[in-house]
């Protein structure tokens, strides 16, 4: 077999003379630009090539709602539960296991005795159905990308006796509402390739105009962030609303028509709860009419009413993953990081999963968004 | 912050080598010890004999499946105390024994297999088996085979995990993860296997020239087995108070085990190696150390991988090329039962 060299967009040299280009940039502007990115993937791969340690210290790079397991409402959660409590059998994504709803996570729930199991692709579901006799129920979880794998599950004709609980959510939504916060300072999106490569980067356009903010899609390797937030950047600095593609090796204006035309059929938006953030009008992705047979929220909805009356728990108050899911906060600015909310013992959702801002600060050792100490000389 | 030991069973994190199995063996098997030879907790022990020392260490071996490419458990078990000898110091062994304890059901042309494999890496070694004992259990009450080997050895200076000093470079001897990523390619059938094998060795005879040519320059040894070199190199930076720097440009890796690496999603850091050694050496000694790495068959791919500095506190560090972060020991081994 023969494998590449080495793989491309890992260049340093290359690396460091976009961020001379950023700190150009950052140096002309002469004073603090605050942008923000929407995606678990994005934090990561900061993270895991210690981006944030060569930002020029006056660049804000905020992390928004950009975790998909971290925005799913307690509620939701709850819901899920309760369908568990009931006898039924459950299936989600091994990340949404562990996140605490009002009282229990589905892991708790497990422990209990519930019928919790965790799936790795949407198709699972179907086969797990197929070959039992009684109703089992998807956990729908995730942004665009993991939408799509719902909605073309169900346009597979899946067996009945397959339910799905949907609590996907539209992120461009959520980046609306964060555009229209009065004391928002952010001053431009990087918007998420993989996300870009199913609704286009045309999705963005009314949402530049709206609010007079670029946006500019970016890839997940080290060199296509730093180019993507290179041009954010300048645009920021000039002023100039656009959308520009810097994933141009995966995304296009117009996405991937099958999987939007997949996503459409299936789902329609609805207002929705997004934790610790707001009521976010279209936020939601729910399954239309047409598949109600499927729809969870609707079998069971006897038993999901009861769900609303849950109590918040008691911890909540101080929790800040709200604050730093809408880009107010970061998880340095939370008293309980690092301390009472831990990985192995989280209180908010953000400690929990891996696309998670809090979790992925705290294993990698993050304490702060300001230039990072550095140990040893500074490269040439 | 040091969390009191609240675990009430054991779990696999306990026997990962990171700091839940640290803390396990702190909580219970060294709770009432105050004896601090014992408290060392180092691979080995070391005991005054003559002008020399004799090194003792001893390791089981429960890898899942049993025949992994490039190896096997009996191959696994005579390297495991060896290099662990060897990372003392103690290139010449003296003796091993080896207990095996064995599921009923068990193919006997199979334990013959792991036994020839066994003689062969004792082979490479220098090394014999000089006692053993044998022992089977019911089916379901241990899965298959557990071998379980213990060896001394001697040497005149005994080498510590923990002796790096600021200034010092460290070498890794061959390319990262092929052990840990092989195992689990085998487990999960990812048509890598042909290219990716696992690189258990013995490690007595590179290390003796290894320390031959650095001499005292020779600081601190340690094989990055259990939790990789994140681990093994977290715990020496911990043992010496300092900080260790990496450059990712540096590290080497088979070409085999940076596809499986990426398309699993793991980090090479930290997966298990079998015939791999970190080394802690003073820069004036340190191209002579390469050199003599190079210059063996199990040290071609020997790279200076990064630098010890003086610290306030132990830290390791990874330099990406686009800027610096921490590496931590994950409880969470992304495969158990690999060794």
């Amino acid at each position: 077999m023969n494998y590449p060299p080495r793989l491309e967009f890992r260049n340093p040299a290359q690396g460091r003379a976009l961020q001379q280009r950023l700190q150009r940039a950052v140096d002309r502007a002469g004073r603090e630009v605050t942008v923000m990115h929407v995606c678990g993937s994005h934090e990561q791969a900061m993270a895991r090539y210690g981006l944030r340690s060569s930002f020029p210290s006056d660049l804000r790079v905020l992390m928004g709602p950009g975790c998909p397991v971290c925005v799913t409402d307690a509620p939701e959660i709850d819901a899920c539960i309760a369908l568990a409590a009931q006898g039924l059998r459950v299936l989600t994504y091994g990340d949404m296991l562990r996140v605490p709803g009002r009282a229990l996570s589905l892991a708790d729930a497990k422990a209990a005795g519930a019928r919790v199991d965790v799936i790795y692709a949407a198709t699972q579901a179907t086969e797990i159905a197929k070959q039992s006799s009684e109703p089992v129920v998807f956990f729908a979880t995730g942004f665009e990308t993991t939408a799509v794998a719902t909605a073309a599950l169900l346009l597979q004709n899946p067996p009945e006796n397959l339910q799905v609980l949907s609590a996907h959510k539209w992120v461009p939504a959520a980046m609306e509402v964060v555009a229209a916060t009065a004391d928002s300072q952010v001053e431009g999106f990087l918007a998420a390739g993989h996300a870009a490569a199913i609704t286009g980067y045309g999705l963005f356009e009314p949402l530049v105009q709206r609010h007079q903010l670029p946006v500019v899609v970016a890839g997940f390797e080290p060199l296509d962030i730093l180019a993507g937030l290179v041009e954010l950047v300048e645009l920021a600095i000039d002023k100039k609303a656009q959308v520009v593609n810097a994933f141009p090796r995966c995304v296009s204006r117009d996405g991937n028509p099958k999987a939007l035309r997949a996503l459409r059929e299936v789902f329609e938006l609805g207002d929705g709860q997004w934790r610790g953030i707001a009521e976010i009008a279209d936020g939601n992705l729910k399954l239309r009419p047409e598949f109600a047979k499927w729809d969870a929220s609707l079998t069971y909805a006897e038993t999901l009413r009861s769900v609303a009356e849950l109590p918040e728990r008691p911890w909540a108050s101080d929790c800040r993953c709200g604050a730093i899911l809408s880009g107010q906060s970061e998880p340095s600015d939370c008293k309980l990081f690092g301390q009472e909310c831990r990985p192995e013992a989280p209180v908010g959702a953000c400690m929990v999963s891996s696309e998670g801002a809090c979790r992925i600060w705290f294993e990698h050792g993050l304490d702060g968004h300001h230039r990072q100490r550095r140990v040893g000389p500074s490269p040439a | 912050m040091k969390t009191p030991f609240a675990d009430q069973f054991i779990a696999a994190k306990h026997g990962a080598g990171g700091p839940a199995m640290r803390a396990l063996i702190g909580s219970v098997f060294l709770a009432d010890v105050e004896d601090s030879e014992v408290l060392a907790m180092d691979d080995g022990a070391a005991i005054p004999f003559g002008d020399q020392w004799l090194v003792v260490t001893t390791d089981a071996h429960v890898v899942h499946p049993v025949f992994f490419p490039g190896g096997d458990i009996g191959r696994l078990s005579v390297c495991g105390v060896v290099n662990d000898l060897a990372m003392m110091g103690a290139c010449d062994v003296l003796a091993l024994t080896s207990s095996v304890i064995l599921e009923e059901g068990f193919s006997i042309e199979l334990l013959r297999r792991i036994h020839a494999s066994t003689q062969q890496a004792c082979r490479e070694a220098g090394a014999k088996i000089l006692a053993g004992d044998t022992k089977v259990m019911g089916r379901g009450e241990v899965d298959q085979i557990v071998l379980s080997t213990t060896g001394i050895g001697v040497t005149r200076r005994v080498i510590r995990g923990g002796g790096l000093q600021p200034g010092d470079a460290v070498v890794i001897t061959g390319t990262l993860g092929d052990h840990g990523l092989a195992v689990l390619s085998a487990r999960h059938s990812l048509g890598l296997q042909g290219d990716l094998l696992s690189d258990v060795a013995p490690l007595n005879g590179l290390i003796r020239q290894v320390l031959l040519a650095g001499g005292a320059g020779i600081h601190a040894l340690k094989d990055p087995t259990r939790g990789g070199v994140t681990a093994a190199l977290s715990e020496m930076a911990e043992r010496a108070g300092v900080a260790i720097v990496l450059q990712q440009q540096a590290l080497p890796m088979s070409d085999a085990g940076r596809a499986a690496s990426e398309l699993l999603g793991i980090d090479p850091l930290s997966v298990a190696n079998e015939g791999k050694a970190l080394i802690g050496v003073h820069p004036d000694q340190l191209q002579a150390v390469l050199q003599a790495l190079h210059s063996h068959p199990l040290g071609q791919a020997a790279a200076h991988i990064g630098q010890v500095h003086a610290s306030e506190k132990p830290a390791l560090l990874i330099d990406t090329g686009f800027g610096q972060r921490r590496l931590f020991e994950k409880d969470a081994e992304p495969l158990p039962r690999i060794c």
